[in-house]
C-alpha cells in the first residue's frame, strides 16, 4: 500500500509509520521534502552486487490519493506566481501653445526647489482658466532662486520663468515682488494664481497685490470664470464674488495635469530694477531639532530595534542636526520616550528626509511615513519592506553606519567652506 | 528713548462656539507691543467702540485703547493709515489673518504699502531694537526661523509661534479707558457686492482612475502602488555608504 520508506515492519511484524515522514513528503515546501523523497531511491546493494531499485518506492501519495513523483529532484525552474507584467511607458499627448493670445501666471511655492501637490494643483486650476477665455493661453510659472524640479513638462507648464541668482536665495521677499511687478508690467497676465500657503506664496502674493492695488481673492477654493468661492472668517464663511485677477488658491482647488505634456519654453524677462533692500537676511538661526513637534520635522532620525548603542544614536542626531524618532518597538522597550514614535499609533510625519535606521518596516510604521518626500533607509536586511520603500537603502550594521555618518558631520562642522551646499550655514554664522 | 508701538487689534470668533473673543495673533501683537513698549504701547482697534471684546485686550494691562469709529462696511485701510500718518510711530504691530471678516490677510501689506514702509510677515519675535534698527525672527514652516534686521519704522504681522498672550484681567479691562475718535470712511464696495454663506465642508478629493478597459480598472483598483526602486548600496565599503547618505543630505539641504 504505503510504497515508501515512511512504512517499517518492526521485527515482531508490526506496521510501524512514521505519519511526520509522510507529512513532509507531502509538503513539498517543507526544507527536508526531498530528503524524504530521495530516501531509499539509491537503491540497495544485491546480494550478487547489483544496484537493486525498487521502482515501486519512488514518489509518494499526495493528499487527494494521487501518487505524485517528482522526478525533477528539486531542480525545478522557480516559477514567478505572479505573471511578469511589462507596463508599457505611456507616451502622453503634446499641449502645444505656439503664440499665446494671453498668459496665466502661476508663482509656485518650490519647497525645496520641487513643486508642491499645491503647486501642481494651482498649475491645473490655470489651465481650466485658460480653457475657458477666448483664445489660446499659456501657463506661464514663475521661480525664484534653485531649481530642482525636472517634471514641469508634465505638471502643465507652457512657459518658465526663472529669476536665478543670489539676491533670489533665501529670503528675498522684497526682491521677488519687484521681479513679478516687472513682469506684470511686460506682459499683462489675465489672472496671477499664488498658492495660499505658509511656504511663501500668501506674502509673495500679498506683497504684488499691494504693490499693483488690486484687490485679490484669498484662500480661494472654487474658482471659475465669473465667480470665486474663498473662504472668510476664520474660515467659517464661504464669499462668493466676482473673480479678481489675482487668485490665492487653497490646496486641492482644481486636478492637476495628469494627461498632457508640455513645452516649457522660456519667456523673456524684463530688467528689474531693485531697490535697495529693506529687509536683511541674516540667515537661517539654529533651534534645537528635538524643540520642533515631530509632526512638523523636516529632518527625522528614526531609530528601531536594529540599534544597539543608544549613546551613539542620540550623537549623531545631534551631529546631523536631526529630530530623533523612533519605532514602536524601540518605545516599547523603553528607549525612547512615546511622544517620539513614528506610525499609526504614533505621529505621521511629514519629514522631507527621514532616515530609519534599524527599522524592518512595519506597515504600521510605514503609514507614518507615508508623506515623507525622501527616505533612506540603514539596515542589515536588504530584503526588508524598509528597503523598499526607501530612495536609498544602505545595508550595512548600524553601528557602523552611524559612526561614520557622525565623522563626516563633524568634519564638516570644523570646515564649512570644504563641502557643497554650505551657503546657510555661512549665514547664519553672521547671525 | 522709548519706542512708539501701535498694536491694530480685531474682533476674533471662537472656532469652536463661533463667539467673538480676543484673536489669537492680535492678542500677540498687544503681548509683543507690552514686551516693547511697555506702558507706552498704544492700541487701536476700528470699528465699534461698544464691542465687549475689546474690553479683554484692555485687561492685559493697558491704561487705554484708541477705536477709530466706523460702520462694518467701511474699508478698515484709509482710516488707519490716516491715523498712522499723524502719529511718529516705530512699528506697527498686527496679527497675520483676523478669525472674522474677509480674513484675507491684506492689511499690514496694504498700510506698509500706502506709508512707504517695509512689511516683515509672520514674525515670531522681535529680538531687540537698537539704533533704528530690529532684530526680527521670522517664523517659517517646520519650526524653523530666519533672522531678519530691518530698518525702523516697519509694519510686522505676528504668528502663532509669537510668545502667547498673557491672562486678561477683567477688572482691568473695565477701568481701561477707551477713546473713540470718530472718522469717515470709504464704503467697501467689492464687500458690498459679495454673498455670503456658512462655510461648506470641502469634499475630500476622490482617486480618479481614467482606465478605459476592465483590465486596466481592475489593476488600478488591486494594484499597489509601485514607487520606482530606490538605490541600494550592498558592496560598497562603510565610508562610500555613509558618505553617499550624507551627500543626499546636503543635497537636500537638511544639513547646513
Ligand atoms: C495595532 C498596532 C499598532 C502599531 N503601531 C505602530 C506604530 O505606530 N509605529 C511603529 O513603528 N510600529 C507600530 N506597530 C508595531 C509594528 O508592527 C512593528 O512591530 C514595529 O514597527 C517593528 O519595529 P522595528 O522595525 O523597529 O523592529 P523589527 O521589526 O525588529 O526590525 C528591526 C530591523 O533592524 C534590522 N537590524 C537589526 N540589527 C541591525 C543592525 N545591527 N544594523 C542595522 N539594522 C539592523 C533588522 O534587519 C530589522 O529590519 C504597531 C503594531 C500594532 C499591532
Amino acid at each position: 500500500m504505503n510504497d515508501f520508506s515512511s512504512v517499517a515492519v518492526s521485527p515482531v511484524g508490526v506496521v510501524r509509520r512514521d505519519p511526520r515522514k509522510e507529512w513532509m513528503a507531502r509538503n513539498r515546501l517543507h526544507p527536508r521534502h526531498h530528503e524524504v523523497i530521495s530516501e531509499g531511491v539509491g537503491g540497495e546493494m544485491g546480494a550478487n552486487g547489483l544496484m537493486r531499485r525498487n521502482p515501486r518506492q519512488i514518489g509518494f501519495i499526495g493528499p487527494n490519493g494521487i501518487k505524485r513523483i517528482d522526478r525533477l529532484k528539486g531542480n525545478a525552474v522557480q516559477t514567478p506566481n505572479k505573471r511578469q507584467s511589462v507596463v508599457p511607458e505611456v507616451v502622453l499627448p503634446w499641449h502645444v501653445v505656439a503664440t499665446a493670445d494671453f498668459y496665466i501666471f502661476v508663482v509656485p511655492d518650490m519647497v525645496g526647489g520641487r513643486l508642491s501637490g499645491h503647486d501642481k494643483d494651482i498649475l491645473g486650476l490655470a489651465h481650466r482658466l485658460q480653457k475657458e477665455i477666448a483664445g489660446q493661453g499659456a501657463v506661464v510659472a514663475v521661480c525664484f532662486g534653485e531649481v530642482k524640479e525636472t517634471q514641469f513638462e508634465l505638471a502643465g507648464v507652457d512657459r518658465l520663468v526663472h529669476f536665478a541668482g543670489a539676491e533670489f536665495e533665501g529670503f528675498a521677499a522684497e526682491a521677488k515682488a519687484a521681479a513679478l511687478a516687472a513682469m506684470d508690467e511686460r506682459w499683462a497676465p489675465k489672472h496671477w494664481l499664488f498658492p495660499d500657503s505658509i511656504h511663501g506664496g500668501t506674502d509673495l502674493g500679498s506683497r504684488l497685490a499691494a504693490e499693483l492695488g488690486e484687490r485679490p481673492a484669498t484662500q480661494a477654493w472654487q474658482v471659475d470664470l465669473e465667480k470665486t468661492v474663498a473662504r472668510g472668517a476664520g474660515g467659517s464663511l464661504d464669499i462668493s464674488r466676482a473673480t479678481p485677477r489675482i487668485l490665492f488658491l487653497l490646496e486641492e482647488c482644481a486636478y492637476p495635469i495628469d494627461e498632457t505634456r508640455h513645452q516649457v519654453l522660456s519667456l523673456e524677462m524684463p530688467e528689474v530694477q531693485r531697490p535697495a533692500p529693506r529687509l536683511l537676511d541674516q540667515g537661517l538661526v539654529a533651534v534645537d531639532p528635538n524643540e520642533i513637534p515631530l509632526a512638523e520635522a523636516e529632518f527625522i532620525l528614526s531609530a528601531g530595534n536594529g540599534i544597539h548603542n543608544w549613546a551613539q544614536f542620540h550623537q549623531t542626531a545631534k551631529a546631523l542636526g536631526a529630530t530623533e524618532g523612533a519605532s514602536r518597538v524601540a518605545v516599547d522597550d523603553g528607549f525612547m520616550p512615546r511622544s517620539r514614535q513614528v506610525g499609526a499609533s504614533g505621529t505621521w510625519v511629514t519629514a522631507r528626509v527621514y532616515i530609519a535606521v534599524g527599522i524592518s518596516g512595519a506597515i504600521q510604521h510605514l503609514q507614518g511615513i507615508a508623506q515623507c518626500d525622501k527616505i533612506i533607509a540603514i539596515n542589515t536586511d536588504a530584503g526588508c519592506d524598509m528597503v523598499k520603500r526607501a530612495n536609498l537603502a544602505v545595508i550595512d550594521d548600524s553601528d557602523a553606519i552611524l559612526s561614520a555618518l557622525m565623522m563626516l558631520a563633524n568634519e564638516k562642522l570644523v570646515e564649512p567652506g570644504a563641502v557643497q551646499g554650505n551657503t546657510n550655514k555661512e549665514d547664519s554664522d553672521a547671525a | 528713548m522709548p519706542l512708539n508701538i501701535v498694536s491694530l487689534v480685531s474682533v476674533g470668533r471662537h472656532p469652536q462656539s463661533g463667539r467673538s473673543r480676543r484673536a489669537e495673533q492680535d492678542g500677540r501683537a498687544v503681548e509683543m507691543g507690552l514686551k516693547l513698549a511697555g506702558q507706552q504701547l498704544s492700541v487701536v482697534h476700528v470699528g465699534n467702540p461698544d464691542e465687549p471684546v475689546l474690553r479683554q485686550y484692555a485687561g492685559m494691562g493697558l491704561s487705554s485703547l484708541t477705536v477709530l469709529k466706523q460702520a462694518d462696511r467701511f474699508d478698515a485701510v484709509p482710516v488707519l493709515q490716516r491715523y498712522l500718518e499723524q502719529k511718529n510711530i516705530d512699528i506697527v504691530l498686527t496679527g497675520v489673518r483676523s478669525e472674522s471678516g474677509e480674513s484675507s490677510g491684506m492689511v499690514p501689506y496694504l498700510l506698509a504699502h500706502a506709508l512707504g514702509w517695509p512689511v516683515v510677515a509672520r514674525v515670531a519675535d522681535i529680538v531687540c531694537v537698537e539704533k533704528g534698527e530690529a532684530q526680527v525672527l521670522l517664523a517659517l514652516p517646520r519650526g524653523q526661523r530666519r533672522a531678519v534686521r530691518v530698518a525702523l519704522p516697519f509694519i510686522a504681522s505676528l504668528d502663532l509661534a509669537a510668545p502667547p498672550a498673557r491672562q486678561s484681567a477683567f477688572g482691568v479691562g473695565l477701568r481701561a479707558k477707551i477713546e473713540t475718535i470718530e472718522s469717515i470712511g470709504e464704503v467697501d464696495q467689492i464687500r458690498v457686492d459679495w454673498q455670503e454663506a456658512e462655510a461648506k465642508p470641502r469634499a475630500k478629493r476622490l482617486k480618479t482612475v481614467k482606465a478605459k478597459t476592465a483590465a486596466e480598472r481592475f489593476k488600478a483598483a488591486t494594484a499597489k502602488p509601485q514607487g520606482d526602486a530606490g538605490k541600494v548600496l550592498i558592496n560598497e565599503t562603510t565610508q562610500q555608504k555613509a558618505q553617499a547618505i550624507f551627500d543626499l543630505l546636503l543635497e537636500e539641504k537638511v544639513i547646513r
